[in-house]
Parts: structure tokens; sequence; C-alpha cells
């Protein structure tokens, strides 16, 4: 199922500039594989050695944030949307 | 002529290792780390001694070499070295025997510790060629941005949620920024500027340029080392919003000892939030270093309320590292902080200030904080910017005509 992904400017050189990419999958796991399929390189900037997203990166799913869901198991439905941002300061 | 001096070297990922160069970046391409500022302190330990930094002025700017900036100074260069007070009838009320308050809310020139960090975060946007600077805010640092910007002649934005208290916007417009308030939280505040700081070229002081910018919070712990006579306490008491200064005093002290400034001595860092936004002292509370977000704060903490802390990882890390503790107290035990340390020391505070005393009254009845045991409370912002706060709870004036013997009935009702 085609979903959007939001990418953010330190990761659009694997993206060829484009700001929005489409992948498919069940789960955000399926869609980050999806990802890495398409744009080799993606799955390491995201997650760690042991297949763990990084810390820094915040997954969000129509707005909520997965860690709150269940993690890199949240189902993905048809038309969601899912932006990937890194952590940004206090002030 | 303008010296650059090679005190900073370049910027390095605090996760992965990976250097960078020295411009407006702030996160790791690789692995999203925050990216830190990386100093030779071999060089530094060679030119900065206790003599020469008592030799110069009272600023913020006597520890350059430890501030990266590579020129002189071009903004905020009056910024910093604010008292510390010895705070003993405070110290009594806590049941201690050495309390010192360190006091920012007469920092110049907005009255909150974020001068210090847009001193250095502007200074170095303009030597990184920026002539449009921005912020995103809970009040404080938009105030510092606007105030700083205009006496540096550069243009500025600042972004706030819509809802802050009036002293806070009025002292933000009053300086002739553009003032951009948003419907939402501080968080969808930050999010939105995270966007329009990949769209524009400006220097966002909390986005691209915060690995300077935070910094400039070091020089609060230089300044506690210093004015206690070149030694650390046993305890600091910091306010946590996005967990940035707790982190930054850590990190002040370790530079010192390193340096061989102060000697090295074990100290205890306590962060506090306000209960209606507490998603680092929960965390530590819960023993995880995994900070759940709050979504929709509640309290008049709004300083403070930042649901999803950028830096509340390592402000658990710093904790946990200094044997620190953290406490979260609600809305009424803020009041009564801010009339504390107002009726005891003869500082107004603004709802930080509160938190931070109402954490340290329950760190000292947990048993975290002895009687004999030395502590520095950090306060960083002024009352008259959260006046709404407190408004209604200090009482009221008692009005009376221009008459003796209505001001002598007056004393006799209250006998």
């Amino acid at each position: 199922m085609p979903v959007n992904v939001r990418i953010p400017t330190p990761l659009r050189k694997l993206t060829k500039d484009k700001d929005t990419v489409q992948a498919t999958g069940a789960t955000i796991q399926d869609i980050i594989d999806s990802l890495e399929k398409q744009y080799p390189g993606l799955k390491e900037r995201l997650c760690d050695e042991r297949g763990e997203l990084r810390r820094f990166v915040n997954v969000y799913l129509n707005d909520e944030d997965i860690r709150f869901a269940q993690g890199k198991g949240t189902p993905v439905k048809d038309g969601d949307e899912i932006s990937v941002i890194p952590a940004i300061a206090g002030g | 002529m303008k010296v650059k001096h090679g005190f900073f070297t370049s910027l390095k990922c605090r996760e992965c290792g990976r250097h960078y160069p020295k411009e407006a970046l702030h996160v790791c391409e690789f692995c999203f780390g925050p990216l830190e500022v990386d100093y030779d302190y071999d060089l530094i330990k060679t030119v900065l001694t206790r003599d020469k930094i008592e030799s110069r002025p009272t600023t913020m700017w006597r520890y350059r070499e430890l501030l990266p900036v590579e020129g002189e100074p071009t903004i905020g260069f009056q910024v910093g070295f604010t008292p510390l007070v010895k705070a003993d009838r405070l110290a009594k009320r806590l049941g201690l025997r050495e309390v010192w308050v360190k006091n920012d809310t007469v920092n110049y020139p907005t009255l909150s510790f974020k001068d210090r960090v847009v001193s250095v975060g502007l200074s170095r946007a303009r030597e990184l060629g920026f002539e449009i600077v921005a912020c995103a805010s809970t009040g404080n640092l938009a105030n510092s941005v606007a105030a700083n910007a205009a006496s540096g002649g550069l243009k500025s934005y600042v972004f706030i949620p819509a809802d802050l208290e009036t002293g806070k916007v009025l002292g933000s417009l009053v300086y002739g920024t553009n003032v951009i308030g948003i419907r939402g939280t501080y968080d969808e505040v930050n999010r939105l500027c995270s966007e329009i700081a990949g769209k524009y070229g400006w220097a966002f002081v909390n986005v691209n340029i915060r690995p300077y910018y935070a910094e400039g919070s070091k020089a609060m712990g230089y300044e506690i080392a210093e004015q206690l006579g070149w030694r650390l306490p046993d305890h600091v008491v910091v306010p946590m919003a996005g967990g940035s200064l707790i982190t930054k005093i850590h990190k002040s002290f370790k530079e010192f000892v390193k340096l061989g400034l102060v000697e090295e001595h074990d100290y205890h860092i306590h962060g506090a939030q306000a209960e209606g936004c507490a998603p680092i002292v929960n965390a530590m509370k819960a023993g995880t270093d995994i900070i759940k977000p709050v979504s929709k704060p509640q309290t008049i903490v709004k300083s403070l309320a930042i649901g999803n802390p950028a830096d509340g990882f390592y402000s658990i890390q710093t904790m946990k590292q200094t044997s620190g503790w953290a406490e979260n107290p609600n809305d009424d035990e803020v009041v009564a902080g801010i009339k504390l340390l107002a009726e005891t020391e003869g500082i107004f505070a603004e709802t930080a200030g509160g938190v931070t005393v109402a954490a340290t009254k329950r760190l000292v009845e947990g048993g975290r904080i002895k009687p004999q045991e030395s502590l520095v409370l950090c306060i960083t912002g002024h009352g008259l910017k959260t006046q709404e706060a407190v408004s209604g709870k200090c009482g009221e004036p008692r009005v009376i005509g221009p008459h003796l013997h209505e001001f002598l009935a007056l004393l006799d009702r209250k006998n």
C-alpha cells in the first residue's frame, strides 16, 4: 500500500533531492525496507547496527510519534503520511 | 585587525563522533545525532589561567577561549557575570548551611540566561555571514534575540506560541522585531521553524546555529565556579525545558577540571520541571532514558513547557553521571517557590525560578541534599516577565486616603 514519506534535508542527497517519496508496506518496518530498496543507504541512516531506529531519528505517522504506538511494528494503511524529523533544541 | 584563533576546531557528532566543518550545521548527516563544538583543550590550557581570567572585564567573555566565536564577539559583549548571591535566609528556611543563588534575573540586556546563548549565537551567525536571525521560543529567547539583533543591526524574526505571557510578547515587540505567534504548542513552533530554517538562509539560533548557541550556557557554570572562589559546589539545581542548560553546566565543570582551573570534586546536578510538563523528570523517576513526549503541556510555567525536549537524553545522562535527581513540583508549589525566594532574598524570579526553588525543597525533604552540603540554585529569568503567575496571589495593597488618622486606623486593624 503506497504512503507518502517526508524526507528531512540531511537525507535528501540519497533521495535525489526529493522531499517527499512514496513507499509501500504494512508496517513502518516494511516502509523502511521499501525505502532502502529504492534509495540504497537510507536504512543505515535511520537504523543502527541492530536494526533499531537511531536515538535522534523521530518518525511520525500522521503526526503521532511511532515510539508511542508499536515502534517499527506500527501498522500503516493506504494514504498515511510518514515524517522523518531530526530532534531540535529548546528555547 | 581581527585575530582568528584556533581554540575551537570543528563540529563533532555526539553520537557517532564524525567531524564536520565549523559551519551552520546542527545535525549529523549520518546518524542525526546533535553536533557539538570541539575544542583544542591542550592549546587552551597553555593560555587560560585564573590570573588571566581575573584580569579581564566582568562579563561572560572573560572565558572566551571556551566559547565558539573565531574573532572578537560582536554582539552582547556586556552579557553575564551576574551576581552569585549568598542566600543565608533562604538556606535557613530550607534547613541548609550553604546556599547560593546564581541570579540571572539581572542578566544583560533582557533579564534571563538566554542572553548568554544569544550573544554567542548571534556573534557566530554574523561571522558566518548571516544577516537575518531567528528563533523558536517560549519567550525569553525571543526577547533576547530581538534585543541583541536590534543592538547589532541585524534583522530578526521570532516565532512563539501565540498564548505567551503579555510581558514576554511585549518584551519582543518593543525592539521592532518580527513577532510571529503560532496557534500551537512550543513543539509545533519548533517543527515549523525547522522547516523554515531548511527553506530560507536564515540563522535560527536554536536550529542551525544551535551547536554554537548552546555553548553560551557554559558561562553560567564557569561563573559559578569562579565566584565560589575557584571551587565546585556539592549540588546544583537547574531548571529543564529542552534540557540543554543542565548538560552545559556539567560540561563547564568538567572543562574547568580538565584545564586545572578548579580541583576535582564530586558534585550532583539535579533537574527541575513543572508537573504539567515534566517529560525528563518522568523518565528519570521511571529509571529510563527514553523520553515520552508530553503532547499538551498544562502548567503556568510556560518557559519550561517543551513537551519533546531535544536534550532530554543527555539531561538524564548528566543527572545519572553526577548521582543527581529530578523533581517536578506542581503549580502551587511553583508560586510558593517564587514567593519564598522573593521574601527571603529579595529576588523576583519568573516561573522557572519557582520550579527550581520548589524542586530544591523537595530534594532537601527527600534527603537528596544534606544540611551540611553546599548548594547553588540556577535562577534563570526575571519575575516581571511572568506576572500573571503570581498576580492575585501576593495580596493586594490596602488603599486609604492621605490622612494620618486613616493610616493609624489601618495599623490598629492589623494589630
